[in-house]
């Protein structure tokens, strides 16, 4: 053993006993970090003119998170660097820096924050701030934030502060006040009798200064919701309200109308059997910590779509988006597991499933553009219970999942998608559908799937799917195979292909394969593909992003400690 | 280059060596009671706490191959499944019925505002933890590929008779 390995043992038993002792101290440290990279290949089949392929070739981002926590205190930190920011992501992500801290004091009753964090009100109407990495979305608050158990039963949360801007922080000041009330605690008597009972309410206020020359705009914008949840047995009821106060934005076109929106949900669960029936409708909800904020940026609030997530890739190319500027829909669902050894059922038994979600614009009557004043007042005006006439999406599923026996299970999905690309796609407003109605590129597409699992033996299992997407519109019929091989509990190979074979335009009939090795150890993930990938749009929770088309050896590097 | 290499293993045996509790953090039942993590978790036996989401794919494929085995280990070892949705709200309201329609078997809790996922240091769903009696943190596993399942029991198996996970 040299010199300089007996020093550096010495120096790594020390950390070593060092990072041992925290746990005398009772503290605990946990974190993760994540390294993506891609190394992008010009492919002028994909990009004939090179727009998307990036002057750098190589493009990668990295974070790491480090939470603190001893005792009653706890503190953490994200560092992020963007070198250059990856395609497809907000152009705003560039360079390096900490941008999220805090420390945060929580005993019994009491819970104080200071610094970087994260809440919601309800189911986030009125206020959400939440980070979704995947997506580059990162509205984090700084400032301060109180939680407080008052009385059994009554919760309450307030927040000031300003919202996350990549690297900076928004112009508008964000303050609001929660209170959830759990009647369920408070009176034992309806507990005993099986019922759940909730009941909350929120208030939020933006600041923003405002000197346009022309318009007299409102500094101070309020937002308020109530909402209840109540359970009983296998039924559940939940419903939202919210209302936004005038709030002229990019967004809605700086129109001095009010917004407002409803959610309602009614769920039954029981015996294998799951039911869900939803309706929502918004009406001018969009709420920024800058009103002239677009994209993904700074949003106070969060509307969730009421619409399912497909994972697989034919169906994620059309996902829906929420139409923050208005929209009105309802959700079915029903999930069923067929009892095992009945003859439906076979000898596990089978779960079915089938879904149907429905969007469209909401009813919006034009003020006539002649009458400038009242036009820049209200814009349009809306009756709750007119149906608007401009459908947005729909999707109708229905899916079988048998294990046949020891070795083999498999997936069969059927799906038919209706989606209207000129709002979904290319942000088309309804006063300019509502114009030249002939004008909108529309998308009705059949989907099928079936995936396949199969085991080897113990530990090796073979998974394959196969995917047809048949359609007219857009960019045509496509076809698609993936196969899977994984070792558990270690390696994983996929190799897939997308063919787009029915592509009006003869030239880009092209093939988008796809291959990917994954080694997990533990908390640590790493992966490596290498492929071609069609433009395309990614969302998480009914916000998206477009994904522009590339070729390229791409790494992902994961851990969590 | 062999004594660095030793160094380094030395190094990160210390590290893991420290046995992590969890922090305390907030969650919700399906019926919307607010409950501690600590106050979930068994005493009796190992408890698996299993992260997920309504729209994870391989998340729902993990629970569900992993539901014949959290039977058995149930009875026998008196081992606990807490699966944690990371759902946000508006799709917490969609947790019950799916699990019903599942058919899982599993004690459910919300993490809406994801506290605990970030409290843990976790990057993605799914993510497995596994803990024993005194409630420390012996196990940790990210992503699923199938076969997993078979692991995660055999690491319940060796936790519930005291031993080190070999895995």
């Amino acid at each position: 053993m040299n010199k300089f390995s007996l020093s550096l043992l010495a120096v790594l038993v020390g950390i070593t006993a060092v990072a041992q002792s925290q746990e005398t101290f009772g503290g605990q440290l946990h974190g993760n970090f994540q390294l993506d990279g891609q190394l992008y290949l010009r492919d002028e089949a994909i990009d004939p003119s090179g727009e998307f392929f990036p002057d750098e070739r190589f493009l990668g981002q990295g974070y790491a998170n480090f939470v603190y926590t001893q005792g009653d205190f706890s503190g953490g930190l994200r560092y992020e660097n963007y070198q250059n920011v990856m395609l497809g992501f907000p152009e705003g992500y560039r360079g390096e820096g900490i941008t999220y801290r805090y420390l945060q004091f929580k005993q019994d009753n009491l819970d104080v924050t200071v610094g970087s964090f994260y809440e919601q009100f309800g189911s986030g109407m009125v206020f959400r701030s939440y980070e979704e990495r995947g997506l580059g979305y990162d509205n984090a608050m700084d400032g301060v934030r109180v939680k407080a158990n008052p009385a059994k039963g009554l919760y309450l949360k307030g927040v000031l502060g300003r919202q996350r801007f990549y690297f900076e922080k928004s112009p508008g000041i964000v303050r609001g006040l929660d209170a959830e009330y759990n009647l369920t605690e408070f009176m034992p008597k309806l507990d005993s009798l099986g019922y759940r009972w909730t009941i909350g309410g929120s208030f939020l206020s933006k600041y923003q200064r405002g000197n346009d020359p022309f318009l007299v705009l409102p500094e101070n914008v309020a937002t308020g919701g109530i909402r209840t949840q109540f359970t009983k047995g296998p039924w559940a009821v939940q419903a939202e309200y919210a209302y936004k106060a005038n709030d002229p934005s990019s967004d809605n076109g700086y129109i001095y109308k009010d917004g407002n929106g409803i959610i309602v949900n009614l769920t039954y669960s029981k015996n294998g059997l799951g039911l869900i029936a939803g309706a929502k409708r918004i009406d001018n909800m969009s709420f920024r910590s800058d009103r002239n904020g677009s994209t993904i940026d700074m949003l106070i609030n969060y509307l969730s779509p009421t619409t399912q997530v497909h994972t697989y890739a034919l169906p994620a190319l059309y996902q829906y988006a929420t139409q923050i500027n208005g929209e009105e829909g309802i959700q079915l669902e029903a999930n069923y597991k067929i009892k095992r050894k009945t003859k439906l059922g076979g000898k596990y038994g089978t779960l079915i499933s089938a879904n149907y979600s429905v969007v469209q614009s909401i009813d919006k009557q034009f003020v006539d553009p002649s009458n400038d004043t009242l036009r820049t007042l209200q814009g349009y005006t809306s009756d709750p219970l007119a149906r608007g006439d401009i459908p947005y999406f729909h999707d109708f599923n229905f899916k079988v999942s048998r294990k046949v026996n020891k070795h083999f299970k498999y997936t069969a999905t059927y799906l038919n998608l209706f989606y209207n690309r000129s709002v979904l796609e290319d942000g088309l407003g309804d006063e300019a559908i509502q114009i030249n109605p002939s004008n909108q590129k529309l998308l009705n597409a059949n989907i099928l799937v079936f995936e396949g699992l199969y085991k080897i033996k113990s530990k090796h299992y073979l998974r394959g799917e196969a995917q047809s997407l048949r359609t007219q519109d857009d960019r045509g019929s496509m076809a698609m195979m993936l196969l899977e091989y994984s070792v558990a509990p270690h390696w994983f190979f996929s190799v897939q292909d997308i063919y787009n074979y029915g592509n009006p335009d003869a030239d880009q009939r092209l093939h988008y394969p796809l291959a990917s090795v994954i080694y997990t150890a533990g908390t640590s993930r790493f992966q490596l593909s290498y492929g071609r990938q069609q433009r395309g749009i990614f969302c998480v929770g009914g916000v998206c992003r477009v994904v522009p088309p590339s070729n390229g050896v791409s790494f992902s590097l994961t851990t969590s400690f | 280059m062999k004594n660095i290499l030793t160094a380094f293993t030395l190094l990160f045996a210390g590290l893991s060596l420290q046995a992590q509790v969890l922090p305390s953090t907030t969650l919700k039942t399906l019926e919307g009671k607010q409950i501690d993590i600590k106050d979930a978790i068994s005493t009796e036996g190992p408890t698996v706490i299993s992260f997920w989401a309504t729209w994870c794919k391989p998340c729902i494929k993990e629970l569900t191959a992993f539901s014949d085995y959290a039977i058995d280990l149930e009875d026998e070892f008196g081992a606990k499944v807490l699966a944690v949705s990371i759902d946000d709200t508006r799709n917490s309201a969609r947790v019950a019925p799916l699990v019903q329609g599942q058919g899982w078997d599993y004690t459910v809790l919300l993490d809406e505002n994801q506290d605990l996922k970030r409290n843990l240091g976790i990057v993605n769903v799914p993510f497995t933890l596994v803990l024993n009696t005194a409630g420390e943190v012996v196990w940790k596993h990210s992503g699923y590929s199938p076969g997993d399942e078979e692991t995660l029991a055999e690491v319940v198996e060796e936790v519930a008779a005291g031993k080190t996970p070999s895995h």
